[in-house]
């Protein structure tokens, strides 16, 4: 199988340490302002980010984990229904900056149901996206991240696989790989 | 998996052990949506379901209508009391008429057994059983032992006694299965009269003493007598009844442990329980009616989601 290395541990630390940087430029002291990460791989990425924002300034962050699940536009256009999984918000985002964290921007569509999931929870005053990996050739809806750590060509014939340490996997690495041919 | 083994509801003795974790799984997500501030999902956008309902009933229609809704699925109601029905319409042919409306699922209750099991032969429609007469009432059962497995973590290893009618009641049959498939023990506890000629054969124990079941118990499950289900006498009167196997707060405090006390609805206040029960600490009614939606919610999902 054809295996390319994108981002190694050392270049997914800058990636982090750049977000952290380029938040507390547009987003100051983070008063009014709460990150999602969306369900099933955005918390993973989440969490790294909120620790490393307390890292960086000492400030704790509000989080919380959204699962769009019941918001997709695939219902019953699956063999089966997709099963969600948890959805952990303690606040309310009326009002709120919302940032959406994910690792990986693909087709657009999850993005999009996790926006429609969102509102359940009031209206934000403005929303962002932040992804780590973008693939930008792609996309089946008009969405575009406000922050991402890199930008990548790849085919629907492909995969990024996300590997993180604390997963069990030896270091932290993006891969591109090919999908095997049924 | 996340997928059903059945594409109808008919009842739990259909179902697997891992039908049902799916279906309690499943529901505690959507118990997590509703109590959102906008309890509303648009998974079934694109469904029409329709409540068909030859037998009365308030809890469940509108447990069902809410979950429905809560879904975005259309609904259309229908009650047999101002149909065709009436006019002598037989049951596939109001439903088909129904579905001729481009209706993707049925809920339905009716008086007779088996109905919802000769509608799925007979029709396209996801069926749901709401209550078949003295049969089953699956999701009544499901929203039960998660009822259950909210309130003391698990289903598995509990001791349920079911205490009242078990003859008439599909609340008794549709629990015992879905208890027992979960790993509960289960017992009856009622007049002698008032429990199935072979119900031991289903692997539950028999008590006649109401305060035996009660000391035996971490579960008392306790029903309500279906006179409208009664052709003849079953027991004296109804004071004898409630002197016999009615259950106040006293009884309770008398034990050496806190037993969780359920009810499916609705409570006859004074004859099966009193009201110092009914609105006790121990009391888990009002969950049981909001855990309704939810397991209502999870089953609708489920059933609709897979692709025909």
């Amino acid at each position: 199988m054809q295996k390319r290395l994108v981002l190694d541990q050392e270049e997914i630390d800058i990636i982090l340490k750049r977000f952290c940087h380029q938040l507390i430029e547009n987003h100051d002291d983070f008063e009014n302002t709460v990150l999602l990460g969306l369900q099933p791989r955005g918390p993973i990425f989440l969490d790294k980010i909120v620790e490393k924002l307390k890292e960086v300034s000492g400030v704790q962050v509000d989080s919380g984990y959204l699962d769009a699940t019941f918001h997709r536009d695939d219902f019953r256009r699956r063999d089966f229904p997709l099963k969600a999984n948890e959805t952990k918000i303690d606040f309310l985002i009326e009002g709120k900056k919302v940032i959406l964290v994910d690792d990986v921007l693909y087709k657009g569509r999850s993005v999009r149901a996790a926006m429609d999931a969102m509102i359940a929870f009031g209206r934000p005053q403005k929303v962002e996206l932040l992804i780590l990996v973008d693939r930008k050739l792609t996309r089946d809806y008009p969405i575009m991240p406000d922050y991402f750590g890199i930008r990548v060509n790849t085919l629907d014939s492909q995969y990024v696989n996300v590997e993180w340490k604390d997963k069990g996997f030896e270091k932290d690495a993006i891969w591109i790989t090919e999908k095997v041919a049924e | 998996m996340s997928q059903l083994s059945t594409r109808h509801l008919l009842g739990i003795k259909d179902l697997t052990e891992e039908d049902i974790q799916l279906i309690l799984s499943t529901a505690s997500d959507f118990k997590e949506v509703i109590n959102r501030p906008i309890k509303k999902v648009p998974s079934l956008r694109d469904i029409t379901i329709a409540n068909v309902f030859f037998e009365n009933s308030t809890r469940t229609k509108l447990s069902f209508e809410l979950a429905e809704k809560r879904l975005s699925a259309d609904v259309v109601n229908f009650s047999s009391s101002n149909s065709s029905v009436k006019k002598g319409e037989s049951l596939v042919d109001t439903v088909n008429n129904i579905l001729s409306m481009k209706v993707d699922m049925v809920v339905m209750r009716h008086s007779s057994p088996g109905a919802p099991h000769f509608l799925s032969r007979n029709v396209d429609a996801n069926i749901v059983n709401a209550g078949d007469g003295t049969h089953e009432h699956p999701t009544q059962a499901l929203l039960d032992s998660f009822s259950i497995q909210e309130k003391l973590g698990d289903v598995a290893g509990k001791k349920v006694a079911i205490i009242g009618d078990i003859l008439h009641s599909r609340v008794a049959l549709s629990n015992i299965f879905c208890l027992q498939k979960l790993g509960a023990e289960v017992m009856v506890c009622g007049p002698i009269t008032l429990l199935p000629k072979y119900v031991e054969s289903l692997g539950v124990k028999v008590e006649l003493d109401v305060n035996k079941a009660l000391e035996w118990c971490d579960v008392a499950n306790v029903l309500r007598i279906q006179l409208e289900r009664q052709q003849i006498k079953y027991f004296p009167s109804m004071r004898e009844y409630s002197l016999y196997y009615g259950i106040d707060k006293a009884m309770l405090d008398a034990l050496d442990k806190e037993i969780v006390v359920m009810h499916p609805g609705p409570i006859n206040r004074g004859v099966e329980l009193n009201s110092d029960v009914a609105d006790s600490d121990q009391s888990i009614i009002l969950n049981q009616v909001e855990n309704g939606v939810a397991v209502r919610m999870a089953v609708l999902y489920l059933l609709a989601g897979a692709k025909n």
